[in-house]
């Protein structure tokens, strides 16, 4: 008798635990059932879609170029919500390696968004500093240093954010007419450079309905050609390799301006 | 009447598991996939064991706190095996002809004796002098520059250099994946047979943690136990050397691990040391100091090992300190560059650093290739 009301008090219990732990998937007790949005990233070199070693592209310097290679990381998402409060993308699940190269990488998708109507979006170009210096057991996939396509520097801890290659004529001969922007430091301890850079981007009169049963897709356009044509006018035959250097702060300046709200398509 | 209770509890427990079960996968269901972090795979193992064997990380008396985080990565004696048997692979260079232990001589303390500059594949040489290994659970940051700020990920590095293993760390992995011995350790070490990069690095760690170098005489002394004896001249230089280099060369690990500039003159490969990683105009021409553990065996020194003998190393401090907008304000006492030491004195320095000499590191088994 003692040992049945002992299991009936533990199976009371039990089914108050399932409906407290349950309770996020439950839509009597919560808000609504959250969904996903997509964000698909164009890129683009001015008014023509990006090609790798194909078409010729011009910067505002008048060099003529073709590009060899074009990555970025995005990371820290942040959605804004049209009452002004904001959604965070769990820091698990908030970097993306956006490579041109790769077209599957280029669409990200944003799961357990709340469901809600959104209206701009905030990110970081790059990996900020926490996750930059976290236990290697934290950075796998993209973030993985050994495996993520040279995008990370060995023998300076941390990542690159931006790595843009190519071909011109007026870069020198003895760098192959190649030339090379691989921009990142996150600015740990004593390091004077810190290219973190954040981009915030109104999705100006939509209104982004997320529903459970409604994931939709923002177009959001990349103009590698921004990289070039900023505040800071870069040329290559001026700078035909900028990597870890004092001058890469320009030319973050420049592409924390290469990235535009297109258009909402639902899916 | 005791037994149908037995029954019926029984009934009602296997009710409970059965519940908690369909619980535990209704609330799985509702997890989303993990973009950055996968779930690891975790395949079977070939029929080994995981039952890995604690090791426990040694703390001499005499050293400070460590700085790494054991806790992210405990000891086992499968996975010091593990980080062994890669740190002596030549398979992890290009032409598998340079392991870790290539240019990481144990009798040298794990630097490369009678190399100024490492030498890696194909005969090429880097432009600096390797760093001997030794009490790196100490250690904040690696390298001579301090670019590289985890001891995990230290041996990207050498593995990717072109001048010294040259090989793609993804094609490192690879080969360790496919080798017939690696699958079965990663597995006893790390319950999975999955080579990733942080099993890789890790394993590495683990190894490269137990090379403490903690048993010269000198330590002996300082704990005050059997066999440490110091003559006469070895205590008259210990004490000069308290007085004249242990403001950069603190703590019996015998570095501070600052960045200074000593003030040897730019050599021709005009490395830029620390600033090269900081971009401050107040870190040119500074270095990482070096800890003096061993350094008897060290040879050559300096960062780009200019110097063969500890006699060349004292000159530089008694007269070859240059000046420069960066020299270390500690080697410029009243105004005049460079530390005073008598010949008598300069001989009682190097007496008291060659009891630093850890005989019983250099010669353990246990760090040895197998």
């Amino acid at each position: 008798m003692k040992n049945t009301s002992t299991l009936g008090l533990f199976l009371a219990v039990i089914i108050t635990l399932s409906v407290v732990s349950c309770n996020t998937s439950d839509p009597v007790f919560d808000a609504p059932v959250p969904g996903k949005m997509q964000l698909l990233f164009d890129n683009v070199a001015g008014s023509a879609d990006l090609k790798l070693n194909a078409s010729t592209y011009q910067n505002a310097a008048g060099e003529s170029f073709t590009v060899t290679k074009f990555n970025y990381f995005i990371s820290n998402l942040r959605l804004r919500k049209e009452d002004g409060s904001e959604y965070v993308v769990p820091q698990n699940s908030s970097y993306f390696l956006i490579e041109e190269e790769k077209p599957a990488s280029q669409t990200i998708t944003l799961n357990n968004v709340p469901a809600g109507k959104y209206t701009g979006l905030t990110f970081l170009i790059g990996v900020d500093s926490l996750r930059s210096m976290a236990d290697v057991s934290q950075r796998t996939g993209a973030l993985d240093p050994g495996t993520n396509n040279g995008m990370y520097w060995d023998w300076n801890s941390g990542y690159i954010f931006m790595k843009l290659e190519g071909i011109s004529a007026v870069a020198p001969a003895a760098q192959n007419n190649t030339f090379f922007y691989h921009i990142g430091g996150f600015g740990r301890s004593t390091v004077k450079i810190n290219n973190l850079r954040t981009v915030t981007l109104s999705f100006r009169n939509d209104v982004v309905n997320v529903q459970m049963d409604a994931t939709p897709a923002l177009r959001i356009t990349t103009d590698a050609l921004k990289i070039f044509n900023g505040p800071t006018q870069l040329s290559i035959a001026q700078h035909p390799s900028v990597m870890f250097d004092t001058f890469s702060t320009n030319v973050a300046n420049n592409y924390v301006q290469m990235f535009s709200y297109d258009r909402v398509q639902a899916n | 009447m005791n037994t149908l209770r037995t029954i019926s509890t029984k009934r009602i427990w296997l009710t409970v598991s059965v519940f908690l079960f369909g619980l535990a996968v209704a609330c799985q269901s509702s997890k989303e996939p993990d973009p950055v972090v996968p779930p690891d795979p975790g395949p079977p193992g070939g029929g080994i064991e995981y039952k890995p064997t604690p090791v426990t990380l040694r703390k001499p008396a005499n050293f400070p706190d460590v700085i790494y985080n054991i806790s992210q990565n405990p000891l086992t004696v499968e996975g010091v095996a593990l980080g062994k048997s890669l740190f002596y692979d030549a398979q992890l260079s290009r032409d598998s002809t340079v392991s870790c232990g290539f240019c990481h001589q144990q009798f040298a303390g794990f630097g490369h004796s009678d190399h100024a500059l490492s030498h890696g594949i194909g005969g090429k040489f880097g432009s600096r002098n390797v760093p001997g290994l030794q009490n790196l659970a100490w250690e904040r940051e690696f390298f001579w520059d301090g670019g590289v700020t985890s001891l995990d990920e230290l041996p990207l590095t050498p593995i990717q250099n072109p001048v010294e293993m040259d090989l793609k760390f993804s094609e490192a992995l690879s080969r360790v994946q496919k080798s017939p011995k690696y699958p079965a350790m990663f597995k006893s070490a790390f319950d999975s047979d999955t080579v990733t990069t942080a099993r890789f690095l890790k394993a590495i760690s683990q190894f490269l943690l137990t090379l403490v170098s903690a048993d010269s005489r000198y330590d002996k002394y300082v704990r005050k136990e059997a066999g440490g004896d110091l003559t006469t001249d070895e205590l008259a230089g210990l004490a000069l050397f308290q007085q004249k280099c242990s403001t950069c060369h603190a703590t019996d690990l015998f570095t501070d691990r600052s960045y200074r500039n000593n003030g040897l003159p730019v050599g021709a490969i005009n490395d830029q040391g620390r600033y090269v990683i900081t971009l401050n105009e107040a870190d040119r021409l500074k270095f990482k100091v070096p800890s003096l553990r061993n350094v008897e065996r060290t040879f050559p020194y300096m960062h780009d090992g200019r110097f063969t003998t500890l006699e060349q190393v004292v000159d530089h401090y008694r007269s070859g300190v240059k000046d420069s907008p960066t020299l270390d304000p500690a080697l410029k006492v009243n105004g005049q560059p460079g530390i005073a030491l008598t010949d008598i004195e300069k001989r009682q320095v190097i007496a008291f650093l060659k009891t630093l000499t850890d005989n019983t590191f250099i010669n353990n088994r246990d760090f040895s290739a197998n």
